[in-house]
């Protein structure tokens, strides 16, 4: 569906996109994933045709973004970065007017804004002026804007953005309800998010892609490095000895835990899961164990991990 | 062409749904009513005069007030809006062509500012209906009066889109739009007070000065001179417009 080929975007000497590569298939769905100013809002405008590129080349469809730009945007549907809006247009009015400026039939696109405000819950804010709605319903308007149409492919910037918590997760699982039939990219800097949503993941860093993998296996190859945290009573100094003396931990710090337990986080050394090897040592010697979990890796672990020069590398 | 009327509508509404359309029209029409009653004054203290009403009104300076203040008003936002709040991205990522933004941003704010100007046509059949001489006020010449408007209308809107699609911020579009509007208006100005220059200049401002274009309009001729100045003013000013625009693509 998406076909990017050493897609590069100078601003003033500086590239904000540098040589990006990457397919996307038909029905997947698809996070990008980096800190701000890694180059995630840039890919998406030169997707959707709104600015060109420098140099390398982007299909959707088969159709270049920049050539056959109108081909393009007739088969997307696009949600820029901060969900802009004519906040002075009533919700139903508003929609009504997207689905028929993006080429929709009057009668047809009567139908489909009421489907899509079903869809996206707007269905007793209809008559509301856009400017007036919370910022949760707002992401819903430009949600349902992107979907009207019945796009092939969806382009979202950053679209759980501002959201409280119960948002954020009725804004995801609509998403995750469109894969199949649509193609959604969508973008984000929250790690969660892609594991919960996506099939697919692409790490940018600096406009580069750094890792381009399904989230369950970057989550492997993260958990492979991750701490462990266990919560023991026993003497500190045994503890000590006994970690320091074990061949698969690397690192220990021990400090007091809420009564008389001791909270050892562990690093282990690289690929070797020592939860069992934990677990084991508590039981031989009779001490209490009460908390034995792994750390999920943060975003900013991945970019640790992934951006740590060579000679570090573990995976 | 579908699409071009869908973005129509939705620009020309806008006005409306936001106060600035209506500070404008009462702008407008404030100026208006002021200037018809003082020229109704004047018309009942002085001798009579053998001009027509229509050129009455245009013989004071306030039409060119109404249209130098109001045409940057007007089209300030056209562009300037969408770039700061960003609907200029989602508007542009639907399959419409740029060509087709530029001309309804035009046609909706040529619309509004003809619009603004329609209380017009209440002062006139106003004076007509208590008028003892109904020859004065002919359909011809009201017409003819209201195309000259439609023209300098045009070409302000022109250059006042063109203004809006160089920044994003509207105070800027605004001040960009008086200044070019206010520079050939002065072009007139020069004309019209007969300041000594080289006899070329005089020509050269003779054909450009719209003070004098419009005195034909109300009179009830038309020129196709002045028609054309209008016009291709116009084109001239919604071609940069066009490569403004087009001009996110360019690097």
């Amino acid at each position: 569906m998406i076909e990017v080929e050493g897609l590069t975007k100078r601003y003033a000497g500086h590239a904000a996109i540098d040589n990006l590569s990457f397919t996307v298939a038909r029905g997947q769905i698809v996070g990008l994933l980096g800190p701000n100013g890694a180059g995630k809002s840039t890919t998406m405008r030169i997707l959707s045709g709104f600015m060109p590129a420098t140099s390398g080349t982007a299909r959707i469809a088969g159709f270049d973004v920049f050539h056959q730009s109108r081909e393009v945007r007739q088969r997307i549907g696009y949600m820029p970065e901060n969900n802009p809006m004519y906040t002075d247009m009533r919700v139903r009015e508003y929609l009504r007017y997207r689905a028929r400026l993006k080429g929709l039939g009057w009668s047809r696109s009567r139908a489909r804004v009421a489907v899509v405000m079903e869809q996206c819950g707007l269905a007793d804010v209809g008559r509301k002026i856009i400017g007036q709605l919370s910022m949760g319903y707002r992401q819903r308007v430009g949600l349902a804007d992107a979907l009207v149409t019945e796009p092939e492919l969806i382009i979202l910037d950053e679209p759980t953005l501002g959201l409280d918590p119960n948002q954020i997760r009725a804004v995801r699982q609509l998403i995750k309800s469109l894969g199949g039939q649509h193609t959604v990219l969508i973008s984000t800097h929250i790690l969660p998010e892609v594991e919960m949503t996506c099939d697919h993941v692409l790490i940018l860093h600096e406009g580069r892609i750094l890792a381009s993998d399904a989230p369950e296996k970057l989550q492997d190859r993260l958990n492979a490095r991750g701490r462990v945290t266990a919560e023991i009573e026993a003497p500190e100094a045994d503890l000590r000895n006994l970690w320091r003396e074990h061949p698969l931990v690397e690192q220990i710090e021990i400090s007091a835990a809420s009564g008389t337990y001791l909270r050892c986080t562990l690093t282990p050394i690289p690929g070797e899961d020592i939860r069992i090897a934990i677990f084991e040592a508590a039981q031989q010697r009779g001490w209490k164990l009460r908390e034995l979990s792994r750390t999920r890796p943060t975003l900013e672990d991945v970019f640790v991990n992934l951006t740590r020069p060579v000679d570090e590398e573990d995976f | 062409m579908r699409t071009f009327l869908i973005l129509t509508r939705r620009e020309y509404a806008t006005y409306f749904a936001s106060l600035t359309g209506y500070v404008i029209v009462s702008a407008v029409l404030f100026l208006l009513g002021f200037s018809f009653t003082d020229i109704l004054d004047r018309l009942n203290h002085q001798d009579p005069i053998d001009l027509p009403v229509t050129e009455v009104f245009y013989q004071t300076w306030y039409f060119w007030y109404v249209l130098l203040l109001a045409a940057p008003l007007i089209t300030m936002r056209s562009f300037a809006l969408e770039k700061a709040t960003g609907t200029f991205e989602t508007l542009m990522t639907t399959p419409v062509s740029d060509l087709q933004v530029v001309l309804a941003k035009f046609t909706s704010a040529l619309l509004f500012f003809f619009t603004a100007w329609l209380p017009l046509l209440g002062c006139i059949l106003v004076v007509r209906h208590y008028s003892s001489d109904q020859s004065a006020f002919g359909g011809g010449i009201i017409a003819s009066t209201y195309l000259g408007i439609l023209l300098v209308g045009a070409l302000y809107m022109s250059m006042g889109i063109f203004a809006s699609a160089l920044t994003r911020s509207q105070i800027i579009a605004a001040m960009v739009s008086f200044a070019l509007g206010m520079a050939i208006f002065l072009f007139s100005a020069r004309y019209v007070y007969g300041i000594e220059q080289a006899p070329w200049v005089t020509h050269w401002l003779g054909n450009v000065s719209m003070v004098d274009h419009m005195k034909e309009f109300v009179r009830g001729t038309v020129d196709t001179r002045y028609v054309m100045f209008y016009l291709s003013g116009t084109v001239f000013f919604l071609f940069l417009t066009l490569k403004a625009v087009e001009s996110r693509r360019w690097k």
